[in-house]
């Protein structure tokens, strides 16, 4: 597989996602107005689970001129992704009918916004990466501020893009300034310069930036301040996607610039990682103990996620890798799970946020109040449920990398996040109840039901997501 | 039948019963009911095959009996390893034996969400079992700190006042000393390339890496034993706990820090060990002689009992890193004592408390008239609690001082002398809730105890009495293995002490 081929076969999911992005658009448009909002929405997921099929299936390889592989990592990530977003879509519907929300272009920018992390994840190149990067981040702009009808949502979305687009201008700095001190941006060329022994400075400062500009996108602190207000300003249909999907490709994203050009120089960026890592994970747990608000909590516990994930990126090996991946697939599940909850707390027509809302759900809903315990349990990494085998890997990399001070750190944070979590499992459990809930939406109680088997099992069947994330993290070590 | 996989069996039936009790639908009296009779079935079913592990056990091999292995991660080389051998086969019974009683102690007791209340239990006999059977140190931790949820579940709903507190205490405290033991797990994964404890006793860490790991495990059992100063969430969480719980807690969770005293930091860390056993004797007999005094300060008879179990954990801890047969078996045979008795005493208090609902000492008095069967019993345990011969507890207390006199006569001064304050405080209670006048006006219609009660007390006194009466048969399963671990250990301190003598000259 030369580099000079344009083979697009290896890109055969994303020109499908393309695709069916326009035609979609095409149908919405002449079905008039809002009519065709739940079709279209359907047929998105659809084109979104076909997609998991061509990329299950593909033969990989690289495309366009080296700009672009479909490697077992980017395989990997995508379907992660793409089941992120399709159940995103789904999640958002019943959501969006009632609230006024119910704009055929909802699915659609998701769709775009996930054709953009599937190129994020498989860019080789500083400019595909870009590229893939902005799709994703104009089309979540703009889904930030879908609900332009009320003052929340209109200032989430212009929080994100204001800041967003600051982001990947030090982003796109960074590259520059790569780009000039090595005269490349292919990553496995910037690969063979750097480990080369030469590292201009430039370039290395060109790295910072470019790290800076990731970090953001992963709202990894310092760079996570807009995290809380969008969260909490978005719709939270709007919120669960972000939540899950985005996250995973830019922790991807991060994954391939971190090992891939600059992989040969890892003692170079390692402490930054452990630095950037062990701040997410205290403010991620200290910052969420005060908070009212399910969504903000919810984005603070995603801040100490990331910072626990970037424990296995801090250790810049193999098996580093192979434990952010399984740690991803465990979040993902769990985070879905979660937001169905989150979705499901209505009263009287009208959604409620505030964690007291959840006040004595274990008698007014026993189910989903087991569901979320467990959920809750898992998130903290209480074993012998599936959150705790994510942090168990990470760590063990950063051990096996010799970051036991990184490690213990970490699992002394991971004590105080166990405090927020089981405060939500108390409201629930010990305090009295209040009004019940509405009936739920049988795609949530699916959604839960899947989650919550899945976190209960994976300590019985741990291998299949284990081995295939040890296959991708293997792929990107072998260039 | 020994193709069976007894462990594995044992372990997670009371699972398959939870998941059963799930199941069950329909009128709240009728779940409640149909719940109750469910987890005392399965539970009691658990006991009856445990025994297969007794009656099939070869008390004359150290070696682990009852092996199973299967693949569980093999990218990892961690696999789902199970066994016992003659230090953990008696806590497994333990756990099993325990668990009916304080289903049936809850019969009537519990009256709101009967149903989830099993199922918390019948998770929570799970973990323990597996716990005490796990030969796998990652597997050995999910045990045991999946103990955590259920635990969390049953203070927090069914406590008392101060349940969230007590909840919260409880499961931070242990989580904070749980992860730095998963550090500790990992670092060894790391040194070794397994966390098979089998191979990870023979691994044989180097004296530094050693006394790190030792401390990272000291800090997760130390919380759990609870070895003073690290006590204080012990007596919030009794006070707190239903009875049942309470029972559990004393009668096994507090093992599990012992326990892992004698399954990791001897064998593994030897060296670590013989290092840090003055600070161990310190700990334990400022706890002995603290926590007795102030057990007698105080007013809650739940609390009385939470603190006099800090004390007797104390002889435990002692016993176990005196590195001689005699202080080891005492140490295991008193955690199995203190098991039955501190259990029994939490159900004697759960009698009264059923019916008077208070647990302060001086709404009681004069009990003795009223309710003779009662009265008898709880003097029963109170003696077995102060060590009275006869009884398991002196079988356990006499052994650690012995074992203590050979290692440190200092340590066995000290501890007899809080055995003195031990038989203080326990009659002192007992003074007061069962002798003096019936002056209360609540208590004159108070009633003895009832058949179930008696049901619930008969096998506990008959265990206490054969323990004490008889201790070789429990003596005799263990003796084997403890000496394997006693050789164990001085083969490595003596190794090292050549070495360092080499070294000199």
């Amino acid at each position: 597989m030369g580099v000079s081929m344009l083979n697009l076969g290896a890109a055969l999911p994303e020109i499908f996602m393309a695709v069916s992005a326009l035609a979609l658009l095409m149908l919405g448009v002449f079905a008039g107005k809002d009519k065709a909002f739940r079709t279209v929405s359907w047929l998105a997921v659809a084109a979104q689970v076909i997609t998991i099929i061509l990329v299950v299936t593909g033969e990989g390889g690289d495309a366009f001129f080296g700009q672009f592989t479909a490697d077992a990592f980017a395989k990997f990530c995508k379907v992660m992704i793409l089941i992120g977003s399709a159940t995103g879509i789904i999640m958002a519907m019943n959501y969006a009918e009632r609230e006024n929300m119910s704009r055929f272009e909802f699915p659609i920018l998701i769709t775009l916004a996930t054709l953009g992390m599937m190129a994020m994840v498989s860019a080789t190149d500083m400019l595909s990466l870009y590229l893939g990067l902005e799709l994703q981040s104009l089309a979540l702009y703009v889904v930030a501020a879908i609900r332009r009808d009320t003052v929340r949502s209109t200032e989430s979305g212009l929080k994100y893009f204001i800041l967003g687009s600051i982001a990947s201008g030090i982003l796109l700095y960074g590259m520059s300034m790569v780009y000039g001190f090595t005269g490349t941006t292919n990553f496995s060329v910037l690969a063979d310069t750097l480990s080369g022994g030469e590292r201009p400075l430039g370039a290395l400062v060109g790295l910072a930036f470019i790290f800076a500009g990731l970090c953001f996108k992963v709202s990894a602190v310092p760079f996570h301040m807009w995290t809380p207000d969008v969260y909490e300003g978005a719709p939270t249909p709007v919120t669960s996607f972000f939540a899950v999907a985005p996250k995973i490709a830019g922790l991807a994203l991060f994954i391939r610039v971190a090992i891939g050009p600059f992989g040969g120089i890892v003692e170079d960026w390692q402490q930054i990682v452990v630095l950037i890592s062990i701040l997410s994970m205290v403010i991620g747990s200290f910052a969420a103990l005060r908070q009212e608000n399910i969504k903000r909590l919810m984005a603070y516990s995603s801040i100490g996620h990331v910072g626990f994930a970037l424990v296995g990126l801090a250790a810049g090996t193999e098996k580093g890798v192979t434990g952010i991946l399984v740690y991803l697939g465990i979040y993902l599940v769990m985070n879905l799970g979660t937001f169905a909850v989150i979705l499901c707390m209505r009263r009287n027509s009208r959604m409620t946020e505030e964690i007291t809302d959840l006040a004595g759900l274990a008698k007014t809903k026993p189910l989903m109040a087991a569901v979320t315990a467990l959920l809750m349990f898992s998130m903290a990494g209480i074993p012998p449920l599936a959150g705790f085998f994510g942090k168990f890997l990470v760590f063990e990399a950063a051990i096996e990398s010799g970051l036991v001070t990184l490690a213990v750190i970490g699992l002394v944070t991971s004590v105080v996040s166990a405090y927020y979590y089981l405060r939500i499992i108390k409201v629930m459990y010990f305090d009295e109840p209040v009004e019940e809930f509405d009936r739920n939406g049988t795609e949530m109680n699916v959604i839960m039901a899947f989650a919550t088997i899945i976190i209960l099992v994976f300590v019985f069947f741990p291998n299949p997501l284990m081995d295939s994330a040890a296959v991708a993290a293997a792929s990107l070590f072998g260039q | 039948m020994s193709d069976w996989p007894i462990l594995s069996i044992v372990t997670f039936l009371p699972l398959v019963g939870a998941a059963l009790l799930l199941l069950i639908n329909g009128d709240e009296a009728n779940v409640a009911r149909n719940s109750r009779w469910v987890a005392l079935w399965t539970s009691g079913f658990t006991f009856l095959v445990s025994l297969m592990l007794w009656v099939n056990f070869d008390a004359t091999t150290a070696d682990f009996q009852f092996v199973e292995q299967a693949e569980w991660m093999p990218g990892l080389n961690i696999s789902y390893h199970m066994g016992v051998d003659g230090i953990s086969v008696l806590f497994v019974l333990l756990a099993t034996f325990l668990t009916p009683i304080c289903i049936l102690s809850a019969w009537e007791a519990i009256q709101k969400r009967v149903k989830e209340y099993m199922i918390a239990f019948l998770v929570l006999e799970t973990m323990m079992v597996g716990m005490f059977s796990a030969l796998d140190g990652l597997l050995f931790y999910l045990f045991f700190e999946g103990v955590l949820i259920p635990m969390f579940i049953i203070i927090g709903v069914w406590g008392g006042q101060r349940r969230v507190y007590a909840a919260f205490k409880l499961f931070l405290y242990t989580l904070l000393g749980s992860v730095l033991m998963l550090v500790a797990l990992l670092a060894m994964y790391f040194d070794a390339g397994t966390t098979d404890i089998p191979t990870l006793m023979e691994h044989g860490f180097g004296y530094n890496m050693q006394l790190w790991l030792w401390l990272a495990f000291f800090a997760s059992f130390a919380v759990k034993v609870p070895m003073w100063p690290v006590h204080t969430w012990l007596p919030d969480a009794h006070v707190e706990a239903p009875t049942a719980g309470s029972v559990i807690l004393a009668g096994v969770l507090l093992k599990m820090g012992g326990y892992g005293f004698l399954r990791f930091s001897l064998p593994m860390m030897p060296l670590a060990s013989e290092t840090f056993a003055p600070l161990v004797f310190t700990l334990s007999v400022v706890a002995i002689i603290y926590t007795s005094l102030v057990a007698l300060a105080q007013q809650d008879m739940k609390k009385l009992i939470a603190y006099s179990s800090v004390a007797h954990m104390g002889i435990v801890t002692i016993g176990a890193f005196t590195f001689n047969q005699h202080g080891i078996e005492g140490s295991i045979f008193q955690m199995l004592s203190h098991g039955v008795v501190s259990g029994a005493l939490f159900l004697c208090v759960g009698v009264v408390y059923d019916r008077i609902h208070t647990r302060e000492i001086d709404a009681y008095g004069g009990l003795v008239h009223r309710m003779p069967g009662y009265a008898f019993i709880f003097m029963f345990f109170t003696m077995a609690s102060v060590g009275l011969p006869g009884t398991g507890g002196f079988v356990g207390e006499i052994l650690t001082l012995l074992g203590a006199f050979e290692a440190n006569t200092w340590v066995a001064f000290f501890a007899a002398t809080g055995l003195i304050l031990g038989a203080a405080y326990a009659l002192y209670l007992y003074r007061r809730i069962i002798f003096g006048g019936l002056t209360k006006e609540n208590l004159k219609s108070i009633l003895d105890l009832s058949p179930r009660e008696w049901i619930i007390f008969a096998p506990l006194v008959i265990i206490v009495l054969w323990m004490g009466v008889y201790p070789v048969s429990f003596l005799d399963i263990m003796h084997v293995s403890v000496e394997n671990l006693v050789n164990q250990v001085e083969t490595a301190q003596a190794a090292a002490a050549s070495a360092a003598q080499l070294a000199a000259n």
